[in-house]
């Protein structure tokens, strides 16, 4: 194995992280605007408000994303009607055809996540917010969503990381983020062993990253609440009666 | 049982290092299979086209048992490395980077590469038959590229990944259009015709096969018919460097079907004329 190679590659292929970044942070966004209203829909007992979205989450999970990406960018470019449309404007470009795959494919999954999540929370805690007069928006907003986050962030931070993962999917689209780089330079070099070990280094590096985050987030939502203002109040009021 | 297992594995290299020794008997050739006339998966799942020909009239003549497989073309040099297969006839062409890594026949065809760009766009009209040898570039030639360069400034072309054309196209236009490099031709013809990109550098024989399909009717040749440079001599056989008895094999293979017009007559099948090289001196 070429060592000097391994590294010169490394910092080649870091220029392709702020694409990759940019992708999974953009379909990360338009997918968590997407699956909580879905979430709630799917959680529904209303069978004309679940349905759908079970038939949407089911469409998109039983499928796979290569083949997603390629019916919205090759397929939809087929269609004359399509290409005569407004939408043109943003399909015509790779880096909006591959967010609209991934952002649809991130918000199934994240929709069954956290409708998971909502099904999970205590009936006794609605209806002690329903008892005391909250309006059901109310109840979503300040009961279910928080307690439902808290229980599926573990879950969260596993469709996370594997949305970094897909958005190496770019590559077949000819977007040059990490991977699109790693193939562009192994047809330059034909040395794919250590372009291949560079590129997994960096992914490696970006999930060791995001397990940090999601791990600190967590033991900060979940941790037991530390009641910071009474006792900061007691410590004071020590101080004070000691002078 | 480990001990065993050593003996097993020591005799088996053993007669692994024999075999080799001795005279081949078959080969594995790669194709890409995704360039047609050159090579193409038809519609029962086959593998054809003039590479896989040219692969079969050269075995016969080597005497050898040839087994066709499909390659991706950007790992198709690595794949031979690893030893996946023992030679690429693929629409190779034999250039100075690649033979650094690997080794070449000499040539069995040579194709010019020329531009296409969609009707739409209403460029200039260009010479379409004059031909331009991108070896030694000189003050006219260099007016041509510069013709070629005002005309494509602003455009996508699109290429095929780690071809020589995506070189080509770097090299001269790459600063003044967006170059996207493609995995497959195919895939750049689908968004030739859906006009994500406005036009192309490849192979001339398979735009040609283009043109006359009906996706292809929004599309024509622009600009003189390209060769040389980064092309090099033109198509070869490729091969892995060690392998010095095939590389002698091919050579002799293809220079008798040069001879006997056995490389010509498929060529004409495929293309419709002959693009078998003149002979070596």
């Amino acid at each position: 194995m070429d060592i000097t190679l391994l590294l010169t590659s490394t910092v080649t292929l870091a220029s392709g992280i702020p694409l990759t970044l940019l992708l999974t942070a953009a379909s990360l966004l338009a997918g968590l605007v997407l699956a909580v209203p879905l979430a709630f829909m799917r959680a529904s007992s209303r069978k004309w408000l679940s349905l759908p979205v079970l038939a949407y989450t089911y469409g998109f999970r039983g499928t796979p994303l290569l083949v997603q990406l390629f019916i919205i960018y090759y397929g939809l470019g087929q269609i004359g009607i399509i290409r005569s449309s407004v939408l043109w404007v943003l399909l015509r470009d790779p880096f909006w055809c591959c967010l609209l795959a991934f952002s649809l494919n991130s918000a199934a999954y994240t929709t069954e996540i956290f409708r998971g999540g909502i099904q999970a929370v205590a009936t006794g805690l609605v209806e002690a917010a329903q008892a005391v007069g909250m309006s059901p928006l109310q109840i979503k907003r300040r009961i279910i969503f928080p307690i439902a986050f808290r229980s599926v962030l573990p879950s969260y931070a596993n469709e996370v990381i594997s949305l970094v993962k897909a958005t190496s999917l770019a590559s077949t689209v000819t977007l040059l983020e990490i991977t699109g780089l790693s193939r562009k330079l192994v047809s330059e070099t034909f040395a794919p062993y250590e372009i291949f070990i560079a590129a997994g280094v960096l992914y490696l590096g970006l999930t060791f990253l995001l397990t940090g985050f999601f791990h600190a987030l967590e033991g900060r939502l979940n941790a037991a609440p530390r009641a910071k203002t009474p006792l900061g109040r007691v410590a004071l009021q020590q101080v004070a009666h000691e002078q | 049982m480990r001990r065993h297992l050593t003996c097993a594995v020591t005799a088996f290299l053993f007669v692994a290092g024999l075999a080799h020794a001795e005279e081949r008997t078959a080969i594995t050739i790669a194709s890409e299979g995704a360039s047609p006339p050159w090579d193409y998966i038809d519609e029962n799942g086959a593998l054809v086209g003039f590479d896989i020909d040219v692969g079969n009239e050269l075995c016969a003549r080597m005497k050898l048992q040839c087994t066709f497989v499909a390659q991706d073309w950007d790992g198709i040099i690595p794949s031979l490395l690893v030893k996946k297969y023992d030679a690429i006839i693929a629409g190779m062409s034999i250039t100075e980077k690649r033979k650094k890594s690997i080794s070449f026949s000499v040539p069995y065809a040579v194709a010019p590469n020329q531009i296409v760009m969609r009707r739409a766009l209403d460029l200039p009209p260009s010479d379409i038959e004059a031909k331009l040898n991108l070896t030694d570039i000189d003050a006219t030639k260099k007016e041509t590229i510069e013709k070629l360069r005002q005309s494509l400034t602003g455009k996508t072309l699109g290429v095929l990944r780690s071809s020589n054309s995506e070189a080509v196209v770097q090299e001269l236009f790459g600063d003044i259009a967006e170059v996207r490099s493609y995995d497959s031709q195919e895939n750049l013809k689908l968004d030739l015709t859906s006009e994500r990109i406005d036009g192309g550098l490849g192979d001339y024989l398979q735009w040609k096969q283009f043109l006359g399909t009906p996706e292809g009717k929004a599309v024509k040749f622009f600009g003189p018919q390209l060769s040389g440079g980064t092309w090099g001599p033109g198509v070869g056989v490729g091969l892995r460097k060690e392998d010095a008895d095939l590389v002698g094999n091919f050579d002799k293979a293809i220079e008798a079907a040069v001879k006997d017009g056995a490389l010509a007559k498929i060529s004409q099948k495929w293309f419709g004329q002959d693009i078998s090289p003149q002979l070596a001196k």
